[in-house]
Formats: structure tokens, C-alpha cells, sequence
């Protein structure tokens, strides 16, 4: 059937054919400097090229150029909004090819906090999805918990945000006890309190429903070509979580569920990020009720340096740290790609080394790329208010995207 | 070796790397296994063939990542790195292809669509070619960016730099200028095999000990 100019979707004089609108680089449902180039048949969406690269620094590059030490800090600066995350990918990559021993404890503090950090990204990414398509409130009562989230942080290790907390072979710094009773509070009241008080008024809601259900619905085939993970592949149906199928740290000991979807639309994807913060609280529970005293880092002194009471007593100890801080370690010759399952994702980190103390080469797998490629293909068909949706519910953040 | 890290464990590779490398038989340059990864090394040129034979017959289904790296003193010096991941057997694969400058890679958008961007990335960064990709256009550098700069002969700082100039009321791109030159400390330890002489020890190969 030809359409005619009768049951064309304009109104006038005039069929206006296709046209092209930018979204972005500066919109506040771009979650951040995306900048779509859009052609539109009225209002529906025909085809959509993202442009990525506008928050580009060049940060595999800089680490070429770094100690494997000094290069972790850049990796809180990658996904900005779950920093833990990020770095526990690295220090795995290096603990790999160190084949070095991590203390039980560290381990416990890692996934204790790599959890905090899911519970962190998806306030807020669960808060500007539900603000992107028309509420206000739940985003403000969600807040208040990343607040709390990045309390934790900081007293754990002095930063709210660019935490550099996880080291290879362990952690920084030992957390003091009040903390810990302080999250296991928390936990039991006000995260409960606060979150299923903020999601009682989305889920159910009539006016999210029409946003999201059904729309970019994707098949598992299709997640499975286009490299979803996370959130993405698990909404389509497929229970693939890397903390079950592939555990690093003490994932293995946790007792967890994974969420899946049914429908694999935007409305699948949040729910199952609901329900991951709910499943991400229980296992910081069963850490803090099962974490050991002890060390919380590697007492290889090659790679970990000492403490500082010990530097002030053992001459060994103090050679040990100025060669630590200096020249950095020697990690041997190899290559491994390590991914873990971050809030958005597979995170990956590609290491090379070459057996100095800088990373020959270190690529970084952001979880935004694969998804956001895909946005073309999933937004075909639909209208323009649902690409915010569509992008709300791929939860991407350009720091790691870009890199 | 006995492992001891806690790096992501997935099910054992025991001889994955044998039936891999009789699968695809002459493709392979060279197959290890190392640090807990099965690195294969293919022929460029049957690229395509070798990773539909591990997505359609050994189940890798998923492209994960694709990266580039630049190895200036081999003769071919780009690799071209693909990370597979089975769902169904729970591994991961890492297959290299190795080019340089002027030989294109047959691409891989043939097979997942989602090797588009990552191709895009490797030209941009690299500047290694792949025959066949529908857009091989720039994707994180800035529009009219020249070089590819995760070259290891392309300079940390760049060659330009932009700032907003209030005469011409527009941004404009200068020629990079250093206050001071960049400082790239050599922390490697003199004693473990540094490749310069050190001060004051010009003579100690000349004739044995003062």
C-alpha cells in the first residue's frame, strides 16, 4: 500500500520527507556528552548515529605511561558512578598475572563494597531513568540512599567518589569496626525503607508502564550478537550474571539470585536492576556476617608495601616502600583479559604486559559500547520521547564509554 | 602452576587448546595457554573463517571486546585482538591477528554487529584498516582529528591543542606548547638491566675494575 498524501502523518500543504535532529552532546537525558544525530519521519524514529568520543582523554594511553599503581586512580574516573567497580577489574588483571594471594578478608571487603557500589550506580541510574520519562520524587528519595553510599565510601577510604581503594593484593586500608555495624544498620533500615518506599510509587505507576513497557524489545539472539551483558542480557531472558558463572573474590560463597526478565524491554531492564539492589544487599549481609579478622592485603612485600609502623622499625621495610612508590612493581610477561560483573556490565580490562613496571597496553571493555551500538537497532520504529527511555535503560555514562 | 589469585574463574580449559588448534588447523599460527587464557594466533587473511568456526561449531557466541595493539618493532606491528566469550561453555577465548600500516583485516561485522564500533575504535586509535566494514569512520577522537594516537611512536601530549579564543570568538587549534617538557620519570632500577651507561661508569666494560 503507497501512502498517499490524505493518510500521510502531516498535516498541510506539504508531505515533509525525513529530517534530522541532533540529541545532544549538552541534554540532560543524554546522561552525559552523547550526541545522537537523528532522522526522523515525523515522529518516529528511523535511524539514530550516535556520536561518542566527546569526553575522550586518552586514559589507555596515560596508563601506558604510568606504574601499575599510579594507574589506578584512572579507573575511578572511568564510570564515575561506580568507581569500586571499575578498579576491582584492574587489580584482578594484575593479580593474574602476579598470581599473588589475596587475604580472605580483603576479598570480603572487596565484594562487600563492590556491592555498595551496585547499590550506588543503580540509585542512579534507577532515579534518572524514572526522571527521563516524567517523575520527579522517586529520583530525590534515591539520592538520599547514593548519599549514604557515598558516606560509606569516604570513611572507608577518605574519598567519596575516586575512592583508589582496592590495591592488587588487597585493599588500602582496613575499615573500622563502627563501620561496618554502621552498613549493617543501614542496611536492615533505612536502604529497605527508602528504596521500596521510592520504587512503591514507579512500579505500578500507569504513566511509567506506557513509557517502558514493550518498548526496545530485543530477542535473545539479538542480545547475544550484539554483546549485552548485565542488566541487558539478563532482561532478555538469559540468566548470565559473571559473579555466578565465572565468581571472583568470595562470590562463590554467596548465597544470591539472578534476576531475569521475560518481555526484554526497558521495563525488564529496571526491574531487574530493582531487584539486583535488593539481591546486591543481601550479599553485603552475608559478608559482614561472615567476614574473618586479618590481613587485608597480600604480606608479598615485592608487590604490597608495608606499613608505615612497620617502615619506622624495619629497615627492609623501608627500602621495600621506597622502591614500591618509585620504580612500582614488575609484573611478568603476558597477557589476560579479565572481566567482572560491574553494575552496567561486563567490565573488562585487557592487560599486556611486558615484564616492567609500566602496562605495555591496557584496553579497557566498557559495558556502554556494545549497548549503545545497539541503540540504533533498538530504537527503529519508535518515537522520539521513548530514545530517552531506550537510554535511561541501557545506563550509560560517558566516562567509561569514552575513556 | 597452582593458582592462587581470585581473578574470575570459569570452567577448566583442560584440552580445549588441542581440539581448538586441530579444529582449525592450518589457520593457526601459533596457540598457548598462559596465565589461565588460550591466546590463538591466526592467519589475517582467514580471520572471518576462524571466528565463525568457534561461534558456529565451538559455541563462542559472543564478541566481547576487540582490541589493537602496537608492537613498533615487529615487522607487522599492529595486533588486532578478539575477545570471545561461550555462554554455553563458560570460557573465554582471546584470538590475535596480526597487520601494519597499508594490509587490511577482513572485518568482522560479517558475523556480530556489534564489531562495528569496535573496528571504528581500533582504526581511530591504530589506524589499521579492515576491509569490508560498511563505516570506517573516526569514533573517540575529535571531528578532523589527525594520526592515530595510541601509536607508541605518537607523542602523550599530542600535536595540538584547542582553547576558545576571545578575538575570534570561536575555538580554535594551536600547535602544542609545554611550559616545561613532560616529565617522564625512569623508575626502573639501574641495577636491573637498564640500557644506559651510568654517570661515572663509563670505563667499568672497558677493563674490568679499577
Amino acid at each position: 500500500m503507497s501512502l498517499s498524501l490524505e493518510q500521510s502523518p502531516t498535516t498541510g500543504d506539504e508531505v515533509i520527507t525525513n529530517y534530522t535532529i541532533n540529541f545532544g552532546p549538552q541534554h540532560p537525558a543524554a546522561h552525559g556528552v552523547l550526541r545522537m544525530v537523528m532522522e526522523l519521519d515525523g515522529e518516529i524514529i528511523e535511524r539514530i548515529d550516535p556520536h561518542v568520543g566527546l569526553l575522550h582523554r586518552g586514559t589507555e594511553k596515560l596508563i601506558e605511561h604510568k606504574t601499575y599503581l599510579q594507574a589506578l586512580p584512572y579507573f575511578d574516573r572511568l564510570d564515575y558512578c561506580s568507581p569500586l567497580a571499575m578498579e576491582h577489574s584492574y587489580v584482578l588483571a594484575i593479580e593474574k598475572l602476579l598470581n599473588i594471594e589475596v587475604p580472605l578478608r580483603a576479598q570480603y571487603l572487596r565484594v562487600l563494597f563492590a556491592e555498595l557500589t551496585r547499590i550506588c550506580n543503580h540509585m542512579l541510574n534507577l532515579g534518572s531513568h524514572v526522571m527521563d520519562v516524567g517523575a520527579m520524587t522517586p529520583n530525590l528519595w534515591l539520592f538520599e540512599i547514593r548519599e549514604d553510599c557515598l558516606n560509606f565510601f569516604e570513611r572507608a577510604s577518605g574519598a567519596r567518589m575516586h575512592a583508589a581503594w582496592f590495591r592488587p593484593g588487597g585493599v588500602h586500608q582496613d575499615v573500622p569496626l563502627k563501620l561496618l555495624t554502621d552498613i549493617a544498620d543501614w542496611l536492615d533500615t533505612r536502604l529497605p525503607q527508602l528504596f521500596e518506599d521510592a520504587m512503591s510509587l514507579v512500579v505500578d505507576n500507569r504513566i511509567f508502564k506506557q513509557r517502558n513497557v514493550d518498548i526496545a524489545v530485543v530477542s535473545r539472539e539479538d542480545a547475544i550478537a550484539w554483546g549485552f551483558s548485565g542488566p541487558m542480557i539478563r532482561a532478555a531472558g538469559i540468566p548470565w550474571d559473571l559473579r555466578k558463572s565465572q565468581p571472583y573474590d568470595v562470590y562463590d560463597r554467596m548465597d544470591f539470585e539472578i534476576p531475569v526478565g521475560t518481555r526484554s524491554d526497558c521495563y525488564d531492564r529496571f526491574m531487574v536492576r530493582v531487584e539486583e539492589v535488593r539481591q546486591s544487599a543481601r550479599i553485603m549481609k552475608q559478608c559482614l556476617a561472615e567476614m574473618p579478622e586479618g590481613p587485608i592485603s597480600s604480606t608479598d612485600r615485592k608487590v604490597v608495601p608495608p606499613k608505615r609502623g612497620e617502615m619506622k622499625q624495619s629497615m627492609e621495610a623501608l627500602i621495600h616502600h621506597f622502591k614500591l612508590y618509585t620504580e612500582g612493581f614488575h609484573v611478568p610477561a603476558g597477557e589476560v583479559y579479565v572481566a567482572t560483573e560491574s553494575p552496567k556490565g561486563e567490565f573488562g580490562v585487557y592487560l599486556v604486559s611486558d615484564g616492567s613496571n609500566k602496562p605495555y597496553r591496557c584496553k579497557i571493555r566498557p559495558t556502554a559500547f556494545s549497548h549503545l551500538q545497539a541503540m540504533d537497532f533498538m530504537s527503529k520504529g519508535h518515537m522520539l520521547p521513548d530514545a530517552t527511555a531506550i537510554l535511561g535503560a541501557i545506563d550509560v555514562v560517558f566516562g567509561e564509554c569514552d575513556r | 602452576m597452582t593458582v592462587l589469585h581470585s581473578a574470575p574463574r570459569y570452567a577448566p580449559f583442560d584440552g580445549v587448546l588441542e581440539t581448538l588448534s586441530g579444529a582449525l588447523g592450518a589457520d593457526v599460527i601459533s596457540a598457548r595457554e598462559q596465565h589461565g587464557e588460550i591466546v590463538i594466533h591466526v592467519v589475517r587473511e582467514r580471520i572471518v573463517e576462524v571466528l565463525r568456526a568457534l561461534r558456529d561449531t565451538h559455541e563462542y557466541q559472543q564478541l566481547m571486546d576487540i582490541a589493537g595493539a602496537d608492537y613498533p618493532s615487529r615487522p607487522e606491528r599492529f595486533e588486532v585482538v578478539y575477545c570471545l566469550l561461550s555462554l554455553t561453555k563458560n570460557h573465554r577465548l582471546i584470538v590475535k591477528v596480526s597487520t601494519d600500516e597499508a594490509t587490511p583485516v577482513p572485518t568482522a561485522t560479517v558475523l556480530w554487529p556489534n564489531a562495528g564500533w569496535y573496528e571504528r575504535e581500533v582504526y581511530d586509535m591504530y589506524g589499521v584498516l579492515f576491509a569490508g566494514h560498511p563505516d570506517l569512520r573516526r569514533i573517540l577522537t575529535d571531528y578532523g582529528f589527525q594520526g592515530h594516537p595510541f601509536r607508541k611512536d605518537f607523542p602523550l601530549t599530542g600535536y595540538v591543542e584547542l582553547r576558545y579564543s576571545e578575538e575570534d570568538k570561536r575555538v580554535v587549534y594551536e600547535k602544542v606548547e609545554l611550559a616545561q617538557d613532560l616529565r617522564q620519570f625512569d623508575f626502573m632500577s639501574p641495577w636491573e638491566g637498564a640500557e644506559y651507561v651510568l654517570p661515572g661508569d663509563e670505563k667499568a666494560g672497558e677493563g674490568g675494575k679499577p
